[in-house]
């Protein structure tokens, strides 16, 4: 098959996996919002410390996938699924696990950036707060280390008793990193993170995700095609609730295996 | 209108926009005017104006301040005929403070310089010409001498400072001793009862000190009186009757037609100030409303301290934890309509539930002993602070649920997603960011809570306020804030003034000032929390609020 990539898109060398083992497992999984199935038969595995792009158009399911990992979506009224999700071996839905220790292992990043109206450092150490750390040592050293990883710690660490509401919408958006990387979760979610950011905003989120995946497995929801290609190791394609490809990024824009995906990723639908 | 169909909808909205105005301008329209005649009619309650003397048709001579000005029933529309209505006080010899006259037949009106106004502590107000002035030392001053008005000013201090020393020892230390009599005989009774001999020694011990101390309060009153000045003044009323008033009786005089405006103010902020801090005389008519305000405002405070726990967590029940369905929407809908009841069924449930109830139950518990040794007296059993505070705070409850429930749904999902996201657990998520990020909506609550129930009148009769309370419901003795006495209340103030004083003519002025009184200790109390409130807002400026 043609690589039918456009040639502005630049995509990164497959990593190997280096013998990494699939930390997150997506078996046969359905979902459903009341009556209307919003996804059907995912099976997918995200190996650890690596950075895994969701894309598709707009309304396939990326979201409710994504919210599925940290059960965000047991907020909403009516749900089921079938199928199961692990997380290193445990099931997410196992009875003797709370949803309280899933969500302090996955972070979660949205796409509108939601400080709460508390300063700085309260946003930071939020998590680390309500997990009942008291000791002042500890949240100074926390707050400073995401805030650095974050890339944000030089533009803030003078006023760090400020309101988060007086930042700009890309450094809200990179507190919200650091606000979900405080507590040292073991992966990460985001949904469209820089969707609202402007291209330089954006630049340093997505050298952050470079330099988080050291340490975090990452899952992305993305609508930017550069993006999906700039970042991550591997790539799952969905349409309409369903998984139609899932490969290594590299595949999926040089080398698509359904005719779907290369339609999508040369802008020909979605 | 525009002849084009499809350029109609502009002139049609203009129609509408004018409507609307309409509806502002009318509501608007009320306020000012209701504003205003409060207002009018409360402040120049306190004004002194010049007080003329007119010589009336039959040969009557009026001294007196212009009242009112009416119409006379039955005058022809096109030719109106006034009657005007002077206030001559002298009550005792009079029959009447007010007297009617029909303005046609007033001849002349002449403002004497030595009219003199006079506000005494018993039988109301007096216009007079005073003659000499008989001093505490004996001597006399006539009227024509230059030093007279001095003398009589100084005359009029002495005497009220020996008047206030008078009630302090009367009113306030007599009545501790009274009250610590009480419970010393409570006590005694007790004693006696159970056998307890040297209790019994004790109270009998204590309460022949305390007869001691009342009968040393008593003389020491007697020799205040005896000390005190024995001034008065010769004066002759309008028709020339001569009268002897004792300055004792004299709270302050003035020259009505002597006053420069300097003069005016100066008594205008006196008698303002008597009427905010003093208590009550002459059945409520004159005097101030010290004990009133005080009242409201602490009931006010501490309905608002009982409100709002209750509301802002039953509000997070409905909100944040009740399953939502049919059971919870009736709920909903019932506590809507618990704010439509009226006042005055809260009123009867307080007294059914609060006081017999509840204040029986905690008599019985509490105060067994005080029931049983001092003929059944109720401590709590009976209407009280606390008991209209809690009615009224389950009267405003529904307000403070409703604002409390719009103000967690308008917390952005986006924050309470964020909060859960971080492993906070449903709790933490409501006390550290729903809670906080809600506060000035649940504050909005709280000040509609408030200025309902700063002024709701029925149901308080029931459960507690009272035309002339002895005490104030906080003193020096512990504990200090007394939540089952009985209080005084503005509202209740305007109502007992109005319709059940003796003397309408005389009360009449005082419902308007007590009215603007009541206007502006709510309006205070809204400011107050909505500074509070802009505070908070301030804090959480740029969130949704
Ligand atoms: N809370 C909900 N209740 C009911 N249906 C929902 C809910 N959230 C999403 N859906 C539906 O589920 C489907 C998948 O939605 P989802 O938000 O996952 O899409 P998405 O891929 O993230 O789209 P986008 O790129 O626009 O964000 C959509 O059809 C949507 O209408
Ligand atoms: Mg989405």
């Amino acid at each position: 098959m043609n690589p039918t990539t456009p040639s502005r898109i630049k995509v990164r060398p497959a990593t190997e996996r280096d013998g990494r083992k699939d930390y997150i497992s997506i078996r046969d999984y359905g979902f459903w919002y009341g009556q209307k199935k919003a996804l059907d038969a995912i099976s997918l595995d995200i190996p650890e410390r690596q950075v895994v792009a969701f894309i598709g158009p707009s309304g396939c399911g990326k979201s409710t996938l994504l919210r599925n990992l940290n059960r965000m979506n047991d907020l909403v009224d009516g749900i089921s699924h079938e199928g199961d999700i692990t997380i290193n071996g445990r099931s997410i839905y196992d009875p003797g696990l709370e949803v309280i220790s899933l969500r302090r292992r996955v972070g979660m990043v949205f796409q509108k950036s939601n400080p709460f109206p508390k300063s700085i450092y309260e946003n930071v150490v939020y998590a680390l707060r309500v997990m009942g750390v008291r000791d002042r040592a500890i949240l100074d050293e926390a707050c400073e280390t995401s805030l650095r990883k974050s890339a944000l710690w030089d533009e803030v660490k003078d006023r760090l008793q400020d309101s988060a509401l007086g930042l700009s919408g890309g450094q809200m958006q990179r507190l919200c990193i650091a606000r979900a990387i405080a507590n040292r979760p073991e992966i990460l979610l985001m949904d469209e993170p820089c969707s609202a950011l402007d291209p330089i905003a954006t630049g340093k989120i997505e050298e952050l995700i470079h330099e988080l995946k050291e340490q975090f497995t990452i899952v992305i929801v993305t609508h930017s095609m550069q993006q999906a290609a700039r970042v991550s190791d591997r790539t799952a394609f969905f349409y309409l609730g369903k998984q139609i490809e899932y490969d290594t990024t590299e595949k999926i824009f040089m080398n698509p295996s359904q005719a779907q995906t290369e339609a999508y990723i040369s802008g020909r639908f979605g | 209108m525009s002849s084009n169909p499809s350029d109609s909808s502009t002139p049609r909205g203009e129609a509408w926009v004018w409507f609307t105005g309409l509806g502002l301008i009318v509501g608007l329209g009320m306020v000012v005017g209701l504003l205003s005649l409060v207002i009018l009619n409360g402040v120049t309650v306190f004004w002194a104006p010049p007080v003329p003397v007119a010589q009336i048709d039959d040969g009557r001579t009026i001294i007196g301040q212009l009242a009112q000005r009416r119409i006379r029933a039955g005058s022809p529309a096109n030719a109106p005929r006034y009657e005007l209505q002077y206030q001559v006080g002298l009550r005792e010899l009079n029959g009447n403070s007010y007297l009617w006259v029909d303005e046609a037949k007033v001849k002349a009106e002449t403002f004497p310089a030595d009219v003199l106004g006079l506000e005494r502590v018993e039988n109301g107000p007096a216009f007079v010409r005073p003659v000499s002035l008989r001093k505490s030392d004996g001597q006399t001053v006539l009227v024509t001498d230059p030093s007279f008005e001095v003398a009589f000013q100084a005359e009029v201090a002495s005497a009220s400072a020996v008047r206030e020393k008078l009630v302090e020892i009367t009113r306030h230390r007599i009545g501790d001793v009274n009250a610590e009599m009480d419970a010393a005989r409570v006590a005694l009774r007790r004693a006696e009862d159970l056998k307890l001999a040297a209790e019994v020694a004790a109270r009998r011990g204590q309460i022949t000190s305390l007869e001691q101390r009342f009968a040393a309060l008593q003389a020491e009153a007697a020799k205040v009186v005896a000390g005190g000045a024995v001034a008065s003044l010769v004066s002759r009323e309008a028709s020339g009757r001569e009268v002897l008033v004792p300055l004792t009786q004299v709270i302050r005089g003035w020259f009505p037609n002597r006053l420069d405006t300097w003069g005016r103010i100066q008594l205008f902020s006196s008698r303002l100030g008597e009427f905010i801090f003093d208590e009550p005389r002459e059945a409520n008519t004159e005097g101030g409303l010290m004990p009133a305000i005080f009242g409201t405002l602490v009931m006010t405070v501490f309905m608002s301290l009982m409100v709002t726990p209750f509301g802002v967590i039953t509000a997070i029940y409905l909100r944040e934890y009740a399953q939502q369905g049919a059971v919870l929407r009736i709920v909903r809908i019932s506590v809507n309509n618990l704010a439509g009841v009226p006042s005055i069924v809260f009123g009867v449930f307080g007294l059914g539930f609060f006081v017999y109830v509840l204040g029986g139950s905690i008599d019985q518990l509490f105060f067994a002993d005080q029931l049983k040794y001092n003929n059944n007296t109720p401590v709590f059993g009976t209407g009280g602070l606390l008991w209209c505070s809690l009615t009224l705070a389950l009267m405003t409850l529904p307000v403070v649920i409703v604002a409390t429930e719009e103000a967690l749904a308008a917390v952005p999902r986006g924050m309470r997603e964020a909060s859960l996201a971080a492993g906070a657990s449903k709790w933490q998520t409501i006390r550290d960011i729903l809670l906080p990020a809600s506060a000035p909506g649940i504050l909005t609550g709280v000040i509609l809570a408030m200025a309902r129930g700063a002024g709701e009148v029925a149901p308080l009769m029931l459960v507690g306020v009272v035309k002339l309370a002895p005490t104030l419901p906080f003193d020096a003795v512990a504990p200090f804030l007394h939540m089952d006495r009985k209080f005084m209340h503005l509202g209740f103030h305007v109502y007992d003034l109005g319709f059940q004083s003796p003397d309408s003519d005389a009360a009449r002025p005082m419902v308007f000032a007590t009215t603007l009184l009541l206007i502006v200790l709510v309006v205070a109390l809204n400011i107050g929390a909505i500074w509070i409130r802009n505070r908070l807002r301030a804090r959480f400026k740029g969130a949704a609020f």
